[in-house]
């Protein structure tokens, strides 16, 4: 089963003076069980894009299929779909509003109907993943620090396992070793449950190191969808777009340019250093 | 004396219940000492919670010391009289480019600052051309900030913060919500303003890359600064850095592992320049 977006397009503030078209004719799938990256400027659409697939935000014109039914229809249940297309949003204080962080949680899971075991269990469970700390769980959410904030709001929407998670810039603010725990964790549970994990993303880095597949939209179009080492070749044309790619594939293209006979199509560290070590016989 | 000097410095959030009763008391700067001089491009490093935000708030008098104390251009932080012209001297830009930005046109949003401390109209005007100038954003003056990208917001902020005229700017993570092309620019336009103008700066980030041109460097680990030195010193340290939840460089990390697999390389290599020279060395010796 899938998760299909047809020809959508969306403008912000449609038929006024201020017009803004943030999807332009779209048209992606994303198959279930994929973990899959979005890069793009900022302004070029991945939030709008990503709010599309729970149903926040509805198509100017276009079509979702979610599971063969297509989601607008009449009598299809938005609150049904939530429950399994489960969001992170890119501001996490904007997504934290109990008195306390247990709460915050437990939010989601009680929403689904389980009872209140199921739900504590859930939401220990959660915290645990995201390396929150247990004895924080009765503070308010208003007095952690950034990157435990994020924490939250990442265990919040984990709690409910749903079968499609999307973050949407999940690791903005997050320690080096923090980020690495999060998507390292997102990878892990994915493997294990096969879930579809949609990232969007500024770290050209953690897509490469992560994605199966990476999307980049430009001015609310889709310019590549394709594998890392594929999208990341045009790196000259991701510049263009006020993109990037990560730091080794430009050290490859800097060797080969000194004229050293190696491939660059090394996006990861290990990827990099197996291709110099090959270059330099060992 | 330094130009911002903290000795002992200790801050303390105290947790309350409904009755105002004290419940817990957390210790989030933990006897720091740290001296700044003027001039001086300064990183922040520390894993999350560690006391980055806190201690920086201290530098522009959004939190006063529990105990120790903080001197800012000789001005001793802890003496309610000395507030207003410690806020005059540092001033802060915070992560979100959305929550920083109060007026409808880039010129009026600069403006704000100054018209506030009641700077002469002409003066005023002055300053919002050389701030917007400094940070590249002078032909956008008359824009919406709404529809500028988060970089461009990012650079509006810093330019208000620059027509207070500081002698500091505290930036923190700055480029935490921001693309590639919006990191570069306004990193760019921070270092432009150490380099010309003199600013001192104090950077917090998560992003290892962004210390790379720093004069120095602190790292935090639960409200404690555990190491500190040049980036070089910094990030010759792997196995410390990663103690500590951070990370170095991906080009620092990659000439880290050619060295674990038998690759005779300096420790600390920063650039990409600087591991193509010495890869380029190897190859011809
Ligand atoms: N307003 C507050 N009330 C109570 N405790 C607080 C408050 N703000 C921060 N803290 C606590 O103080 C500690 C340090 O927080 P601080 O915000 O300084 O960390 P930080 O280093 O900036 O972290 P990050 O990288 O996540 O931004 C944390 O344990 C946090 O929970
Ligand atoms: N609430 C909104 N009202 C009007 N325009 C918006 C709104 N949110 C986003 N936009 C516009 O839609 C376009 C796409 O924005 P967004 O989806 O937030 O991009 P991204 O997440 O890639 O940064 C931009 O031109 C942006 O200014
Ligand atoms: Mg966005
Ligand atoms: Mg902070």
């Amino acid at each position: 089963m899938a998760l299909e977006l047809k020809d959508i397009t969306y403008k912000y503030s449609a038929g006024t003076a201020y017009e803004i078209t943030a999807l332009d004719h779209i048209n992606v799938t994303f198959p279930d069980g994929e973990f899959i990256g979005i890069i793009g400027h900022t302004g070029s659409g991945k939030s709008t894009l990503v709010q599309h697939l729970n149903g926040l935000i509805k198509a100017t014109s276009g079509e979702i299929i979610y599971n063969g039914q297509n989601i607008y229809d009449k009598d299809y249940s938005m609150k049904e779909l939530r429950t399994q297309v489960g969001m992170v949003f890119q501001y996490p204080e904007h997504q934290l509003f109990e008195t306390t962080v247990y709460d915050d949680v437990a939010f989601g899971p009680k929403n689904q109907g389980l009872d209140d075991k199921d739900v504590a269990l859930r939401t220990y469970e959660a915290m645990e993943a995201v390396g929150f700390p247990q004895e924080l769980c009765d503070v308010s959410p208003f007095e952690l620090s950034g990157g435990q904030k994020r924490r939250v709001a990442i265990a919040g929407v984990m709690a409910m396992k749903p079968a499609v998670l999307i973050l949407d810039e999940p690791t903005a603010g997050l320690d080096p070793m923090g980020r690495d725990e999060i998507l390292n964790m997102l990878k892990e549970t994915h493997e294990r449950t096969g879930n579809t994990v949609i990232l969007v993303s500024h770290s050209m880095e953690d897509v490469a190191n992560y994605a199966d597949r990476i999307i980049v939209i430009d001015k609310g179009q889709i310019k590549y969808n394709d594998t890392p080492k594929n999208v990341f070749k045009h790196y000259k044309d991701l510049e263009k777009m006020g993109l990037a790619a990560p730091q080794v594939t430009y050290f490859m293209n800097d060797l080969k340019n000194a004229g050293m006979p190696v491939s660059t199509d090394a996006t990861t560290v290990q990827e990099a250093r197996d291709e110099i070590l090959k270059l330099m016989g060992r | 004396m330094s130009f911002i000097e903290a000795k002992n410095l200790v801050h303390e959030y105290f947790r309350r219940d409904e009755n105002d009763n004290v419940v817990d008391i957390l210790t989030a700067v933990d006897n720091v000492d740290m001296n700044v001089e003027a001039g001086q491009f300064i990183s922040i490093l520390g894993h999350n919670g560690s006391g980055k935000s806190t201690l920086a708030k201290h530098l522009n008098v959004l939190l006063t010391p529990s105990s120790g104390t903080l001197f800012v251009d000789g001005k001793d932080a802890s003496d309610e009289k000395n507030t207003l012209d410690i806020r005059q001297t540092a001033g802060m830009v915070f992560q979100n480019p959305d929550n920083q930005i109060i007026a409808s046109v880039v010129e009026e949003d600069v403006a704000f600052g100054p018209e506030n401390i009641g700077v002469p109209t002409d003066e005023i005007w002055q300053r919002v051309e050389k701030s917007l100038k400094a940070v590249g954003m002078w032909d956008y003056r008359e824009h919406s900030p709404n529809k500028l990208s988060g970089g461009q917001k990012q650079r509006v902020a810093i330019a208000g913060v620059m027509a207070m005229e500081p002698k500091c700017i505290v930036l923190d993570e700055p480029t935490a919500m921001l693309d590639p092309d919006g990191r570069k620019e306004v990193l760019d336009a921070v270092h432009e303003l150490n380099k010309k103008k003199g600013v001192t700066i104090i950077l917090i980030t998560h992003y290892m890359e962004e210390v790379v041109g720093s004069d120095y460097v602190f790292v935090m680990d639960r409200g404690h600064v555990v190491m500190q030195g040049t980036p070089r010193e910094i990030f010759s340290d792997v196995e410390t850095l990663k103690e500590h939840r951070l990370d170095v460089p991906q080009i620092t990390e990659l000439a880290y592992e050619l060295k674990k697999s038998g690759v005779d390389l300096p420790d600390g290599i920063l650039t990409r320049q600087e591991l193509l020279e010495a890869l380029r060395y190897l190859d011809e010796n």
